[in-house]
Parts: structure tokens; sequence; C-alpha cells
């Protein structure tokens, strides 16, 4: 069955321009899934509702992101105890998603692995943080927790455990690495450390004032979040945007991807041992965060996206010192470019350290800027663009060798790229309107919001079945998807390479723990 | 033994014990300059020792006797290196007892406790250190041992102060040999000192160091001797080279004690220049691959040997 017909009898999705929310039985779930993974789509997010005390206790939904458009589908569970058909076999990302699921509200896949995700030693295996109900008391000494790693044997293999506590000021992971001599057979992570309750929190918050949770989801990306956020709010509202807030919300996304851009690129550099890197690209960045702090009044933007507009304004000065800003720092960044390009020290460790093949970052799910250095010309700006990504297009920057050399020279490329567009939003900045009043109706679907962060696509699903409250908030951040690719970039690698892998990837403990 | 030499041997020891930790901290404020940041004060090394010998030592559980003894024997062994290296003046009692053999065994003798205790514990950063550390060990010995015979086929001895003194008192000349091995010798001293590109002694990625991840169970007073002993490593390399390639300044018996007081000056004089060359070094390169690291100390090893080579065709 090819994918139109799923197409056809889906209806259009609240939140993400062409976006489709499809319901479906527990026959056609898979079915669904499985024309969607023939036509090449990626698995966005999977993510339980629940609803305590209706027909269907439960909902798994699943965003997956085909022919440029979002295809949700939703899936009822009568049960949340009775197990549904995971979807890990055509997307292996979804495996640690249905874990999390489990942990989280109950809703266990069929066949898959069970091993727990997100849940630590905290709460125990019957106790779903996500079911409302009273949090149990507090153990006085939680159990020891005896998480079952996968083994490897054979003769010099040993085992070297990493973290969670680490030598320096780093979130927590713990990383399992199978090695013999110096070389890496396997790594096994594990995830969870910085489980929060954000989730559950949403739910305790009035529905317009929780865009100031979500920018603080993952700091590194709160202008993507609080997008996303407000994507599906105004949609669920059917608000539309004045654009003078559009054009300003896509500068400050632009501002974000080069402040994270900049300061990755100096930790790349300080990571092969090359300090002047870091020096330069954190002075670069310091600059350029303290000319956002004079003119948008914030050093990072986690307050500037509200509903229905925007909460910061640039004067006509200020358009100016941020245009010239934005032009010396492109400037600089090209000149820092050569001197990696042309240093053999830094060279020789970039390249060829942690290859993702663009056939195995296909099948894996690989997403967002990883993903279009490994040749999966993906992004959600130039193939499914929102406004004002419309109007300002921006160019696909992609590799193909899939290396830490690869991942290095697509943010060089996307930081030349984003100052172009935030000086292009800059110059043609419209007038008018800040912000639009807007009232979010109560209704049986959820809203999605679909950003393209500078790590990858974020996706913010948002409920409302009482006025003013959230039901459910579902964020998701693209380090789900890429956690596990990771996993396969370092095998064969040496120990040694792997921080240096790692850092290329960048991705989020926090906001993947929530 | 003579008065002077006594005194010159006293004042060898004291000033490496107290010089050392500076000279670090100059490495380091040249370090930061070259790179645009603003430099710690020279005396931080200081600081951080003063910080460590009060703090209390924290020990793992299974820690055995020789996990606590060898920060001691570490530090011994590195002011009994300081003892014999003629950094100031040539006339020194103790140097009669050790040559430059049985300095490289020295050094090789607190690399073998260093990494024994970084095992003792039993942690795989511990080992991997110590791992590695006899990589670059069983590689840079060898090529030291080669810059050293050079010298003192030159020479004809292998005693560090007859060596110093035969260069000072020869003809002012071009020896294309030591040019050689001058370059093998900096190179070892790099990967020795756990420097950049050998090692990034800055580092906090647990899984990328050598010698600090032989140090990441130790704490307090033990880690402070560690540390210690490190800067007295790095500051008997320093003149080690000095003593070997560029000897002019130091006091020898037949200047007197003129010959001492002068020798002093002259000797920070060299350090000074050292350490700024030393953070020329670690700015311009970024680390290599562990696996580079055999490369680069072959070369060394090569080029000590082209430097033999060069001296027997062209005995110069």
């Amino acid at each position: 069955m090819s994918l139109k017909r799923w197409w056809s009898q889906a209806e259009p999705l609240a939140g993400k321009p062409s976006g489709a929310l499809l319901a479906v039985g527990p026959a056609e779930w898979h079915a669904a899934a499985t024309d969607a993974a023939a036509a090449g789509a990626q698995l966005v997010a999977l993510w339980p509702t629940l609803y305590p005390g209706a027909a269907a206790g439960a909902v798994m939904r699943a965003a997956l992101l085909v022919d440029g458009g979002l295809l949700v589908l939703e899936l009822a569970l009568g049960d949340p105890g009775h197990p549904y058909r995971g979807l890990h076999d055509l997307f292996p990302a979804a495996a640690r998603m249905q874990r999390a699921a489990a942990d989280l509200a109950g809703v266990r896949a069929d066949g898959a692995d069970q091993r727990p995700w997100i849940r630590h030693a905290a709460w125990g295996p019957a106790e779903f943080p996500l079911a409302r109900a009273p949090a149990p008391p507090a153990a006085a000494a939680p159990p020891v927790d005896d998480y079952a790693f996968v083994r490897v044997e054979g003769e010099g293999v040993h085992e070297v455990p990493v973290g969670p506590v680490h030598a320096g000021i780093i979130e927590p992971g713990h990383f399992r690495f199978s090695i013999v001599g110096e070389k890496v057979l396997r790594l096994e992570q594990r995830l969870g450390y910085v489980h929060k309750g954000i989730e559950r929190r949403f739910t305790e918050l009035p529905i317009l004032d929780a865009h100031r949770l979500a920018a603080r989801v993952c700091g590194d990306s709160a202008v993507a979040y609080s997008w996303a956020y407000c994507q599906a709010l105004e949609g669920l509202a059917g608000v539309s945007v004045p654009t003078r807030a559009l054009w300003l919300r896509a500068l400050c996304l632009e501002i974000e991807r080069l402040q994270n851009h900049l300061g990755d690129l100096g930790a790349l550099g300080n990571d092969a041992g090359f300090a002047f890197g870091l020096a330069q690209f954190s002075r670069l960045k310091e600059e350029l965060t303290r000319t956002v702090a004079a003119t948008l009044g914030q050093r990072y933007l986690l307050d500037a996206i509200v509903p229905g507009g925007i909460a910061v304004d640039l004067s006509e000065e200020a358009t100016h010192a941020l245009t010239v800003r934005i032009g010396r720092t492109a400037h600089l960044v090209r000149e820092l470019r050569t001197i990696y390009d042309d240093h053999s020290g830094v060279r020789d460790r970039f390249a060829g350290a942690g290859i993702v093949t663009p056939e195995l970052a296909r099948r894996l799910g690989l997403t967002g800027l990883a993903g279009r250095a490994s040749g999966l010309g993906i992004d959600l700006r130039v193939d499914s663009p929102w406004p004002p990504y419309h109007i300002i297009t921006p160019k696909l920057c992609m590799r193909r060798d899939g290396d830490v050399a690869a991942r290095v020279a697509v943010r060089f490329d996307e930081v030349e790229e984003s100052c172009r567009i935030a000086r292009a939003l800059l110059s043609e900045l419209p007038v008018g309107e800040l912000r639009a009043p807007l009232e979010v109706p109560v209704g049986p679907r959820p809203g999605v919001g679909l950003i393209e962060g500078w790590r990858g696509p974020v996706l913010v699903a948002l409920e409302c079945r009482e006025p003013g409250r959230i039901h459910r908030c579902h964020a998701h951040d693209p380090s789900w998807q890429n956690w596990p690719v990771l996993e396969h970039a370092v095998i064969g690698n040496i120990v040694p390479d792997f921080p240096l892998i790692n850092k290329s990837f960048n991705l989020s403990y926090s906001g993947h723990d929530l | 033994m003579s008065t002077l030499g006594a005194i010159t041997q006293l004042l060898e020891i004291v000033c490496a014990l107290l010089a050392a930790p500076a000279f670090l901290g100059w490495v380091n404020q040249c370090r930061a300059w070259l790179q645009n940041k603003r430099a710690p004060s020279v005396l931080q090394p200081y600081y951080g020792l003063r910080k460590l010998f009060h703090k209390d030592v924290v020990l793992a559980e299974n820690a055995s006797s020789l996990f606590r003894l060898a920060p001691y024997i570490v530090f011994g062994t590195m002011v009994a290196a300081a003892a014999i290296i003629p950094s100031m003046g040539t006339g020194l009692p103790l140097s009669m007892a050790a040559d430059g053999i049985a300095l490289v065994g020295l050094l090789a003798t607190a690399r073998v406790f260093l990494s024994l205790a970084a095992m003792d514990v039993g942690t795989a950063f511990g080992t991997l250190g110590a791992r590695r550390e006899m990589m670059v060990g069983f590689l840079a010995e060898p090529a030291l041992l080669m810059v050293l015979f050079v010298a003192a086929m030159i020479s004809k001895t292998t005693s560090l102060p007859l060596i110093a003194e035969g260069l000072t008192t020869r003809a002012l000349g071009l020896y294309p040999s030591l040019a050689f091995t001058a370059v093998a010798f900096t190179m070892v001293l790099l990967a020795e000192n756990a420097r950049i590109p050998v090692d990034n002694p800055a580092t906090h990625l647990e899984l990328t160091m050598i010698h600090e991840a032989m140090l990441l169970e130790y704490s307090g007073r033990h880690l402070a001797m560690m540390e210690w002993a490190a800067a007295l490593k790095l500051f008997n390399y320093a003149c080690i080279g000095f003593a070997l390639f560029i000897p002019w300044g130091t006091s020898t018996e037949a200047s007197g004690p003129q010959g001492l007081l002068l020798a002093v000056p002259v000797l920070f004089a060299k350090l000074a220049v050292a350490g700024g060359g030393l953070a020329l070094i670690e700015t311009l390169s970024a680390k290599l691959r562990v696996f580079r690291a055999p490369e680069f100390l072959a070369t060394a090893f090569l080029l000590a040997v082209l430097g033999l080579l060069v001296h027997l065709l062209l005995g110069d």
C-alpha cells in the first residue's frame, strides 16, 4: 500500500504547517509505519499520553517526517497495560523512546528491549510519573540499580566504565566501553541521570505561561523549544503571528545557531589539543553574545519568544549594531576556518574519526546537523519551510564523509549561512505588531510544533483538555535519535578519540532525560 | 670535595626544588599569552601545591602501601636527578656517583613506580594511563639514551658535568651532530613531560589522558608530591638540555665563586627562553592521536641516530 492512501485519510494537524494527524487501529499502526519507512520516513518522536477514566486509557503517537511533511500516527490503547506493536524494527531510534514510554506511562511495546531507560532507582517499576498518582513516599535508601549492560567477551577484552561523574564539568551520562588495547569494540550508553520530571511539571502550569518552561528544557536550544511550543499553541488557537514577530523569531533562531556553532567549533579545536581555537572562538561567541544582550536584552534568548509573538524588539540602532557584529563574525570565522583547514595536526585528528556512512545514517535515522554531515540532506528550513523561511530561504549545507571533519565543515558552512540569513532578516525586517492576542480552545487533538534547532528538529506536542490547563506536553530533542548513532560511530575508533567524536555530535543529556 | 662544590650542589638542589613550579607557571603563562588569554600568575603552581598540602588525603579502600609510598619515591628520584644534573656548576660532588646513563635509570625508576601506583587501585583510567605511559616510555628512553651517547662520544665521557665542561672549554664552533640531537631531545622532552603534542596537561577528558590519568586517584599531599615531582621533571629535562647543548655560563671549578654567582641569573635566563619556546611549540601544535606518538618518538630516535652517524662520519 502506498503512503498516499494514509495521507488522504489523515486530517490536518494544528501547529506545524503541512502536518497531518492519522488515527489508526492496532493493525494499521504498523502497516502505516511500514509504508512510511518504505518511503524514506524518519521517526521524529514517539510518545505516550494517558487519559485516566477515558475509554482509551492511553494513546501512543508517532511523528514521522516524510515527503517534507509531518505525519502523526495515533494509536489508542484501551488499557495502558496492554502491549502495542513496537516500531523499533522499522525505526531503530524508536527503541529507547518505547523504553522511556514504558518507564513514564507504563505502556509497553511488544517484543522490544524491556530494560528501563529513564528510570533508575528513584522510583519503582510499578510507578509511572505521568500517571498522576500521588507520588509514593521515597524509600529511605533507594535500592541498588542493577542495569544489564551487554557484555563483550573474548581474549583481551575489557570494560572501561566512564561517568556518570566525569573529570570535567559536563553533564552526567554513563558510557560503558568494551575495548581491546585502545580499540573500541562496543560502546553502550546509559542516560537518564538528569531526569527531573519536566513533562509532568508542564501539566501543573497555565498553558499561556509554560513557554518559559519549554525554553528551559534544553538550555542550548531555548529559542527552538519555545518556538516549537508556541507553534503548537498558536496552531491550537488558530492565531496567525504578526510578520515582524516571525522575522524576529527567525533572527533569534539563527543567533542561537551561531552561538552554539561558535562554541562547538572552539571546543572541537580544544578537544584536538588545539587550545588556540577555543580561545578565538570563545572570544567570537562572547562578542556576539554581548551584542545580543545589548540589542535584544538577553545574553541567551530564553524569554524572547512568547505565545502569539515575541517579547523583544529591535530599534534602528540596534539593528545596525547587530548587522555589523554578525558581518564581522562571518569575516573572522572565515579566517579561522583557513587556520583549521591548514593545520595538519587538527586535520589529522578530525579526518576519518567517528565515521557514520550515509547508509548507516539513513538506516538508524540520524537527524539534524549530524545527519547533514552524513549525506542526509534534511533541513526543515529548506524542505518544509515555515514562515519566514519560505521567503528567506537558507542553503542546505551537506557533506557525505560523515566523520568529525564533515561535522566541523557543516558547522562552518552553517555559520556562514546563518550570518547571511540573519543579515537578510535584519535588512528586510517588516514593521508592525509584535504580538497577537490568543485564546486556547479545549480539544481532543494535540497541536504539534516542529522547529529546526541548531542540533536538529525539535518537536513539542501540546494538548489542552481543560480551559487554560495543559493536559500533556511532550518536548522532544533530536538527541534521542542521535545518541544511539554515536554508539555506532565510535566502533573501531580508539578510546582517546571518543571525546572528540562525542563533541562533534554534541548531544544533549538534560534535554533528553527531561 | 671542595667547599665551593658543596655549595654549588646544595644551591642546585634548593634552586631546583623552589624554581621548578615557577618554571611550570612560566610555561603556562606564556601559553595563555600566546592564546590571547589573560594569564595566571607565575606563582599559580605554588598556590596549587599549598592548597593540596592543606587538604586531607582520600585513599581508595584497596590502596596498598605502594600507592602511598609512590609519591615520595617519585619525588625522591626527581630530587636525586636534580642533584646530578649540572644546571649551575659542573663541580658537583654527587654527580661523580652517577653518570648520564644512571640518570636515565633514575627517570625510569620514577616511571615504574608511578605506573605501578596507577594500577594499584585497579581503576580503568589508572591502568589505561599506565599502559600509555609505558608505551611512551619505552620509545622515549632509547631516544634519550641515544642523545646522551652522541654528547658522550663528542666529550669521551658519560658524566654530565664533564660533558658540559668539555663543551664550554672547546672552541666555539658548529656541531651538526648536536643540532640533530637537540631536535631529538626536544621531542623526547615533550613526550616525557606529558606536553602537547603527545599528552595534554590541561585536559579534563579522562579518556585522552596519559599522565593525568595515573594521578586521578591521588589527593591531598600525595597529589601535591606528584605534581611537584612533575614540575621537577620538566625542570630537570630543561637543565639536561642546557647541559648538553648550551652549557655556557655554568660555573666550573676554575671560575670560582664569581662564576657561581653569574651562573644563577644565566640559568634563569635560559629557563625563561626555553619556557617561551616550549609554550610556542605547544600552542602551534594539536595533540597527536595516541598511535601517532610512536611515530613521533621514532622520529626522535632516528634524529638522534643521525646525529651519531654525522659525528662518526664527519668526526666533529
